[in-house]
């Protein structure tokens, strides 16, 4: 019997394995396809203080090997999601762990302070690769002021496991978690979605209506691993590490980068079973290994020396 | 109740062939396909008007499922008709019989049922989602189907022997009338002797044809449903890409600033009342 329960702080996981926000919905959507009890946790999609339409469509293009999307952060906002989705999950022996984001500083810690409250949630999970619309839009996560500002703000208004999704599109992933950890995240995930276009070479226009979008899928694994990895050695605190991961191979990648749990997420839209093949698939290359305890491999990599 | 299943793609079972011109434009060339998959288990049977999520590779590229709407079940077998159009349905075209493929479905509402005779509207592939619900409501139809040209028009004799009265159009006029399809269904609804208030149109085609029956059914007080189309990542209700605007109808559940709403096409549709539709 192989051991895959881990911790990420305070936060008590019987496997590894998590779902990516945004990509599994309220978890309502999944149940009809797995067991939602066998999942390490789940992140439910960002919540915002009021609720958001999202933007017009097209939302989602498929790129090579991946997905760029423009969902615009539509989401029922963190009351309704208290009164109607959360006491579904309530019935699952797993950990929910509730994404948020805000415009200003003031709306993350509304939003906090209220998914705090709630019976049923185990963990926040700060989305801050959104703008601060009231200090002329600088990316908080971009920013080591603007992050340092937003997570101390959090951390103050929460005693909730307090996870940081860090953004990509920085240019020193370690600096910034560095930012997030002194700041008092508890755990942070690893990376949220790389910023991409693409372009209908007939029309002359982007495809996405939104221009822009985040591109995801196994097209960016590589950079998730790599990023991983340089955060790991940055920071004292656990890395969720996800971008990519499709099935168990994907998933060890990131455990033995350094990260403690995995979070799947454009899979999930591909194979909606995906997570728990994930888990299994752990499960069948530890014991395949001869290697008892999940803990054992986490952060194994052996470097080649130059 | 839907299901996430592997399907092995066998010989084709829904060939027609009492219809050469379309046996010929679904032969190995042509941008017209048939597929037939064989569950390789259990499977919940569908209804006319949902869909299916069909894995159109093997690697990773096409990474996403593709949705189609589900042509029939015949022999413990599920047909898709589908045209080639982009990268996934090119990809899906070039598998073999005998390859397997992962399934989920069904998927969506499907069409509600009709009482008595019933207009049906299919523009270019759009047929394909309409063929088993006439299937199933056989010489019911009143179809009109309409094609840029002649060998868009697959399933033609099909789609003729299942109606009750069948009118086609064309774009070039190589088949049936030079019009488009709304036109002629204008023309019919205007000259008809039947109460046609009465009759409910069934509608699946592109966007710019279901915007031009809009303005036809919204004049007369005519009930459409139609299919629509959009762009998804899972065809499950999680991913958000394939939302559409529609109308908020009772005034209590409307706020000041707002009077339409996203919903998700592959959950709440694909099937929707065409006139509850924000263009």
């Amino acid at each position: 019997m192989v051991n895959l329960s881990v911790t990420i702080g305070p936060l008590k996981l019987k496997n590894p394995v998590m779902t990516a926000s945004g990509t599994f919905g309220y978890g309502e959507e999944y149940a009809e396809y797995i067991d939602l009890n066998r999942l390490g946790a789940i992140v439910v999609k960002g919540l915002s203080i009021t609720p958001r339409d999202g933007n017009p469509t097209p939302r989602v293009v498929e790129t090579p090997a991946g997905m760029l999307n423009a969902i615009g952060l539509q989401n029922i906002g963190v009351r309704s999601f208290i009164r109607e989705k959360l006491p579904f999950l309530r019935q699952f022996d797993t950990p929910v762990i509730a994404n948020f984001f805000g415009d200003t500083v003031d709306e993350y810690v509304r939003a906090a302070v209220e998914l705090s409250s709630a019976e049923g949630v185990h963990a926040l999970e700060m989305n801050i690769s959104c703008p601060n619309k009231q200090e002329g839009w600088i990316v908080f996560g971009t920013n080591p002021t603007a992050m340092a500002e937003v997570v101390g703000e959090v951390r103050k208004a929460t005693n909730l496991p307090l996870i940081v999704k860090l953004t990509p599109n920085v240019a020193d992933i370690g600096c910034m978690a560095k930012v997030a950890q002194d700041a008092g995240a508890d755990a942070l995930s690893v990376i949220n979605t790389i910023t991409g276009m693409v372009i209908d070479i007939r029309k002359r226009k982007p495809v996405l209506a939104n221009n822009t979008g985040g591109l995801s899928g196994p097209a960016i694994r590589p950079i998730a691993v790599r990023m991983v990895w340089e955060t790991c050695k940055a920071v004292g605190i656990p890395v969720i590490g996800m971008g990519g991961i499709m099935n168990a191979r994907d998933a060890m990648e990131f455990l033995i980068a350094g990260a403690r749990s995995v979070a799947v997420g454009t899979a999930n839209f591909v194979d909606p079973v995906a997570a728990i093949a994930v888990i299994d698939g752990i499960e069948a290359f530890l014991a395949e290994e001869g290697i008892p305890d999940i803990n054992n491999i986490i952060g194994s990599l052996k470097l080649n020396g130059l | 109740m839907p299901r996430v299943f592997t399907a092995e793609i066998a010989g084709n079972a829904f060939l027609p062939e009492k219809d050469p011109v379309s046996a010929e434009m679904l032969s190995q060339n042509a941008q017209f396909k048939l597929l037939t998959l064989k569950p390789l288990s259990e499977i919940t049977a569908p209804e006319p008007g949902q869909f299916y999520m069909i894995q159109a590779g093997t690697a990773n590229d096409p990474l996403l499922k593709r949705p189609f709407s589900v042509y029939g079940l015949q022999h413990d077998c599920l047909g898709f008709l589908y045209r080639i159009r982009g990268k996934g349905t090119l990809s899906l075209s070039q598998l073999r019989e005998g390859d397997t493929l992962q399934v989920v479905g069904p998927l969506g509402n499907s069409y509600p049922v009709p009482s008595g005779d019933f207009i049906a509207v299919a523009g270019g592939i759009g047929i394909a989602s309409l063929l088993p619900f006439m299937n199933k409501y056989k010489k019911r139809a009143y179809l009109f189907y309409g094609a840029m040209k002649r060998d868009e028009l697959v399933m033609l004799e099909e789609a003729r022997e299942l109606s009750k009265e069948a009118f086609f159009t064309t774009d070039d006029g190589s088949y049936g009338q030079k019009d488009l399809i709304t036109d002629a269904l204008r023309s019919f609804l205007s000259a008809s002797q039947i109460a046609h208030q009465a009759l409910r149109i069934y509608a699946c085609g592109p966007a710019p044809m279901l915007k031009a029956l809009s303005v036809i059914t919204n004049a007369g007080g005519i009930v459409c449903y139609a299919s629509l189309e959009e762009h998804m990542a899972c065809g499950i209700g999680a991913c958000l890409g394939c939302m559409v605007k529609v109308k908020i109808q009772k005034p209590e559940d409307r706020d000041k600033n707002k009077e339409w709403e996203y919903k998700r096409v592959c959950k709440e549709g694909p099937i929707f009342s065409l006139e509850d539709i924000k263009w």
